[in-house]
Order: C-alpha cells, then structure tokens, then sequence
C-alpha cells in the first residue's frame, strides 16, 4: 500500500517538468569578515543577552573556575562523561580538592538503566563543546557516545566548556571548516541559552522544558 | 450556483469581529511580532537579499524536488532512517498508528507540527485509543482546553494569561489559581517531565530536511522538540514533501530568515539536527526514527507554474503578523488549520475552490504578506489566481473545484457588458440611464453587500465621450 502510494507521488511529481523552474542566480549576502576577539565577544554578549552565563578562563584554570560555581550555586550533582575529552581532568581536580564538591556522577550505561535518576535527582550536567557561532551567539554540540545526548537536555543546569579558539564567525563557516556535510554525526545541536518561552502573553520565561540555566566556561 | 464553503465563514467573521477580548489580545500580539522582526532585521537592504537568496534556495529545491526526494529518501534509509509515504492524510495517520501500535504504547508525546494539524493526527490516534500529548506550552494550553492552535508559530496567541490561569486550573488536578506566567509555566513544566520520561514514542515535525545528508532539522525555544525526539525510544518525524532542500549550505540563510521571521529572534535557543537513530555504542536517543512524508495535494500544486509558489512557504506565520483581516479575526475563523494570508492560498488549493475557495475572497489585498514573506512568494497574485479560477470556464481546471463560482447571472451580465460595449446604440442608451439611475443602486439584492457598507459613487449626468464631443479636449 504504501509503496504505491510513494510510486503515484513520484509519478505525479516526474510529470511536471521541474527542470524549467526559473532559479534565480543569488548569492547568499556574505557576512562581514571578523576576528578572533570579535567574535569572542559578539557571543559573549549574545549568549550573556539570552540569560546564558559566560565564564572566561585560562587553559588550565577552568576547573577551579567550575568549583567555585558548584559551590555559589550548590550543585549536590554534577552529571559528566568519564570518556569524554575533559572527563579525565574533572576527575583529576575533584581527587585533588579535598573540601566538599557535588558528587561527579558518571553517565556510563544506557539511558534505559538511568532514566530515573536522570530524570530525578542530577542538578547539572556538563559537556564539552565542537565549538561556537558568534553571529547569532550559540554553542555547537556534537553528542558523543562519551557524552550522550540527554545530558545537555535534562538536568535543571547545563554547563559547556569551549575552546575559545574553536568560535567561528558564522554556521555556515562552522559548517565550512569542520566538513559537517561529509560527517553529520547522530544530533547535532546549535544552544543559544537556556530553555525558554514566551507563549503566555508573550512574557519570556527561562526554563521550560530543557535547562533552567545555561553556562558557558570559554577556555582562552 | 456556488456550492456553500465546508464552514460558516461569514458567521465565524462576525463571531471574531464581536469579541473584544481576543480583538485585544491579537492587537497586542501582532504588534510585539511586527516589532521584534523589524528589530531583528534592522538592516534592510541586507534582509533584501537575504530574501532573495531564500527565495532561490526554494526554488532550486522545487527545480529538483522528485530528485531531491530520492536523495532525501536515500540518504535517510543509509544513515537508518525509515521512510514512510502519503498520498493524503488518513493514510500517514495510518503509518503514525501503525508504529505506535507496533510498539504496544497508548500514548505518544508530541512535539509542535502543522503538518500533524493538517493530518489531524491526535484526533484520528485518539479514536483509535492513542493519546497524544501536545508538549509545546501553547500547544499545551490549548489541548487542555479542547482547541486547535489559531497562529501557526504560536499558536495560544488568542488566549491571556487569565485565561489560561483558568484552563490550569480547571483541567489540571490540584492546580491552585494563578496568573503568574512563571508559575503557570512551571507548572506546565512539572507536569510534562513526568511524561516525557515515561514516553516511549515521540511525534514531531521538521522545518528543513536536507536531501545531501538525509538529516532532519527542527527548531525550537522550549527544549519539548529534543525531548520527543531524545528521550523517547522511537521518534516518528512528519513533514510535507516541499520541506525537503538540497544542501546543508542551503541551511544557515534559511533559518536565519525563519526565526527572524517567525518570532524575531536571531537565532531560536536550540536546532535540533537528526542524521540517524540511536547507534552502537550511543546510551541515548531514539533507537529508530521514522520520517512520514505527506503529499496531499503538494504534487498537484507542483504543476501550475505560478500556483507552485505557494510550495516555497517555509511556515514562518509573518504573513499573518502583518495581514490586517488576520489581526481582526484571529486564526479560528478562518476554520481550517492554515490561518491567514498563506492559509487564503494554501487551503483552497488543498480542500478545492468549491469548499474553501471562499477564504480567497477575505483579502483586502493591500500588499502586506508579499513585502515581508521570506521566501518572497506573491500572495496577493496568488489570491487574485485563485479568484479568477473559482470562475474558470472550459473543461482544463488548474484548482479543484475550479469555476465553482460561475453561475448564469454573472455570466448573463458580463455577456451583457460586452454586448453594450460593442454596439454603439446601446452603449448610448446605457451611459444615459448609468448617469439617470446610477445614483440610486438599490441597496438590497446582490448589490447590498457592497451598497450597505459603503458610499455609492455618484455618476455624472453626461459621459466623458459626450462632454469630449460638446466641449473638445483642452489640451494643456
């Protein structure tokens, strides 16, 4: 039944002839070049404009930087991947800091053994990032099999760590440079800010079905 | 004679026009929506040419839309994505049924789609014993209360916050009043993580689904589009066959004119791009995705060189922003799921003339949905088309139910008119009793329509040929 019905769709489509659609030759209109710091600061100020809050930091320090958020914001849990890029420095500062941190929660089984939990009791999750647009102020994920796709989604907070180096001018240059059209991974995901809405009298609400909060922590 | 239109849609007007409350509620929200988009795109001469590139993409897209298709068919089986075709909309609701049947689930959690409104998909699962779950917060609110969305971006756009104090507090248990929009949306919040966790198939729609990759974008502030398509373990993704486009370089332009359009946002808090179900070594997402693509009607509309262009629409909802008869109106009265100015074209041609050919005729035509549609599609030539074919003779009709307005008065009188105008004597003698009696169209009849509403135009005692005679032409 249905593979007749895709065979009448085509039929119908193969006899108009779509070839003589008129295309206009147009350019996309091409963004003006910028720089490094440019751009660093565009997405700063975009992603800090849609209530995102955005840390810089040194190479090294971001994990100190990360304590002292856990502890002004009282994380109890901090969902992370054990296999992903900076899974094994978050395990290395949180054995070298003594004091009380929120418990490192690792997501290492499939979803269908942790939803619950997952759902219930993770108050952020923290991932790293492919990278970051600045013309309209987003992060790139690109979910791993270290870091699934659920853990930018669901705990109340979502933390990203990029590499200041790895903010592009636009999507289409990120695109561009990565060859994303060779390699589209399961999901990939542009994030702009926490959750929100603005469906009830047009009244902006942050937190809707995804994040509450949304940090950023840019490693210069 | 005419046949009546499906629905009453003089009685759905006058019901609109008489409601004060949701006059003002649509006054506020139009104007927030016309504001943000031209905040948005404050560069004009840049939106220009960002519309001209949109318009083009589409096009290409239209220009190899069965190519595509198979491109988009292909590469989504490869990466592991099933393909599923309709021809109308029972039988995608059918293929939706079938898959959730297959999972042994009653429920489905549903991400915002019009193509879903346009198959009417909740109703049919619900009279099949599937719930669907409407999970976007306007979605939500109207569900509650047993409607269907009235704007196609957002569609609880008629309804305020003490309204909607209200459906909360009476459809869901143990809810107390409130008119805080805060606590109105945590509690929309609290209530969906539970089924969200629980779902074991979620429903959504997609905004672009590029052929290159087989990938499926969506677009979205609240996050409830990731959770259909993330959380549960099968995700059945629906679209209309003209989504397709060919490349993912046609993509950043596209989506730029999209959420600034829609809701005057740079860029919406998330886009969600799907290339593939769950893999080996994944702990999430869905372990099989499902993509329905419908045509109902598309492929006919593909034919007719100018009609196509209805087939560039991106669903962005600005036309109706920006058209004064929605802003008055609101999108039930419309009565049927395409509000506005893309619904005055899009409708007809898939419910035919005969049935809705009259929402073609709610245009003042002033030009407003054509200056700011992103894809540059002519609406108001494309609502005189539509018109012009509802009187179409002959046996070739372009529209289903073409010529369903033609009826022997009108016919009589045209011929009428060209009789007069071809012989003198007559042509005479009508000019003379236009300037006696043209003062006086009687105000009853098929004329009251127009006469009970407006000034009648006076007439001159004399024509213009016979004063050119008596007096000759002054020439400067």
């Amino acid at each position: 039944m249905s593979s007749g019905a895709r065979e009448r769709i085509f039929a119908r489509l193969h006899a108009t002839d779509t070839g003589t659609i008129e295309v206009p030759k147009v350019d996309v209109p091409p963004l003006a070049a910028s720089g490094k710091e440019e751009n660093l600061e565009r997405l700063q100020q975009l992603m800090t404009a849609m209530r995102t809050e955005v840390h810089l930091t040194d190479r090294g320090s971001w994990t100190d930087r990360l304590v002292e958020l856990a502890a002004e914001k009282q994380w109890k849990s901090l969902l992370y991947g054990p296999d992903s890029p900076i899974g094994s420095e978050l395990t290395a500062a949180w054995d070298s800091i003594g004091k009380a941190l929120p418990e490192l929660v690792p997501y290492d089984g499939t979803v269908d053994t942790f939803k619950e939990r997952l759902f219930s009791s993770i108050d952020a999750g923290i991932t790293g990032a492919k990278g970051a647009v600045a013309d309209t102020g987003a992060i790139i994920l690109w979910p791993t099999p270290a870091e699934p796709r659920l853990m930018s989604l669901v705990p109340p907070v979502h933390i990203a760590v990029l590499d200041a180096d790895r903010i592009y001018g636009s999507f289409a240059e990120a695109m561009e440079a990565d060859g994303w059209a060779k390699q589209m991974p399961t999901n990939a995901l542009l994030i702009s800010g926490p959750s929100k809405t603005a469906d009830i009298e047009f009244t902006l609400v942050f937190g809707v079905h995804g994040p509450k909060e949304m940090v950023v922590i840019i490693r210069k | 004679m005419a046949t009546a239109p499906s629905f009453d849609f003089d009685g759905n007007v006058d019901r609109a026009l008489a409601d004060g409350q949701l006059r003002t509620n649509l006054r506020r929200a139009m104007d927030i929506l016309v504001e943000k988009r031209r905040a948005v795109f404050d560069d004009t001469e840049n939106l220009q040419a960002l519309r001209s590139a949109g318009n083009a993409i589409k096009r290409r897209a239209l220009s190899k839309l069965p190519q595509l298709l198979e491109k988009l068919e292909k590469n989504c089986e490869k990466n592991g994505i099933r393909v599923h075709w309709a021809e109308e909309t029972q039988e995608a609701n059918r293929i939706v049924l079938d898959i959730v049947r297959s999972h042994g689930v009653a429920e489905v959690v549903k991400g915002k789609s019009m193509v879903s409104e346009e198959m009417h998909l909740n109703r049919y699962l619900a009279d099949h014993d599937v719930e669907a779950l409407e999970t976007d917060l306007g979605e939500f609110i109207i569900q509650l209360n047993g409607e269907t969305p009235s704007h196609i971006i957002v569609p609880a756009i008629h309804k305020n916050k003490d309204e909607v104090a209200d459906i909360f507090h009476e459809k869901i248990p143990d809810t107390p009043y409130t008119e805080d929009v805060e606590a109105l949306t945590a509690i929309a919040r609290k209530v969906l993580r539970k089924r969200f966790a629980a779902a074991k198939v979620g429903v959504s729609g997609v905004n672009f689904a590029v052929a290159e990759t087989g990938t499926l974008l969506l677009v979205e502030n609240e996050g409830n589009g990731r959770m259909c398509t993330t959380a549960p373990d099968v995700h059945v993704a629906v679209m209309g066959l003209e989504k397709v486009v060919e490349k993912l370089s046609d993509v950043p332009p596209l989506l730029r004119l999209l959420t600034g359009s829609a809701t005057g946002q740079l860029i919406t808090t998330y886009v969600n791009m799907i290339t593939s179900p769950r893999k080996e070594a994944e702990k999430d997402g869905p372990k099989e995705v499902h993509l329905v693509i419908l045509d109902n009607g598309r492929s006919r509309i593909l034919a007719d060189p100018e009609l196509r262009q209805t087939l560039l629409c991106i669903r962005c909802g600005t036309c109706l922003n920006h058209c004064p008869v929605y802003l008055r109106i609101g999108g039930h009265a419309y009565g049927h799921v395409y509000p506005g100015p893309i619904g005055k074209i899009l409708t007809p041609q898939m419910e035919g003339l005969d049935r809705a050919g009259v929402l073609a005729l709610a245009s003042s035509l002033c030009g407003a949905c054509a200056e700011v549609c992103p894809v540059k599609i002519p609406i108001p030539s494309l609502i005189r088309r539509l018109r012009a074919e509802s009187y179409a003779g002959g046996d070739k009709k372009a529209v289903p139910g073409g010529g369903c307005s033609r009826n022997l008065t009108e016919t009589m009188i045209w011929k009428g008119w060209e009789l007069v105008n071809l012989m003198p004597t007559a042509n005479r003698l009508s000019l003379k009793a236009a300037g006696l009696l043209g003062g006086r169209a009687p105000k009853i009849g098929p004329l009251r329509k127009w006469t009970c509403t407006r000034t009648s135009p006076v007439f001159a005692r004399e024509s213009l040929h016979e004063r050119t005679k008596k007096e000759g032409v002054k020439d400067e």
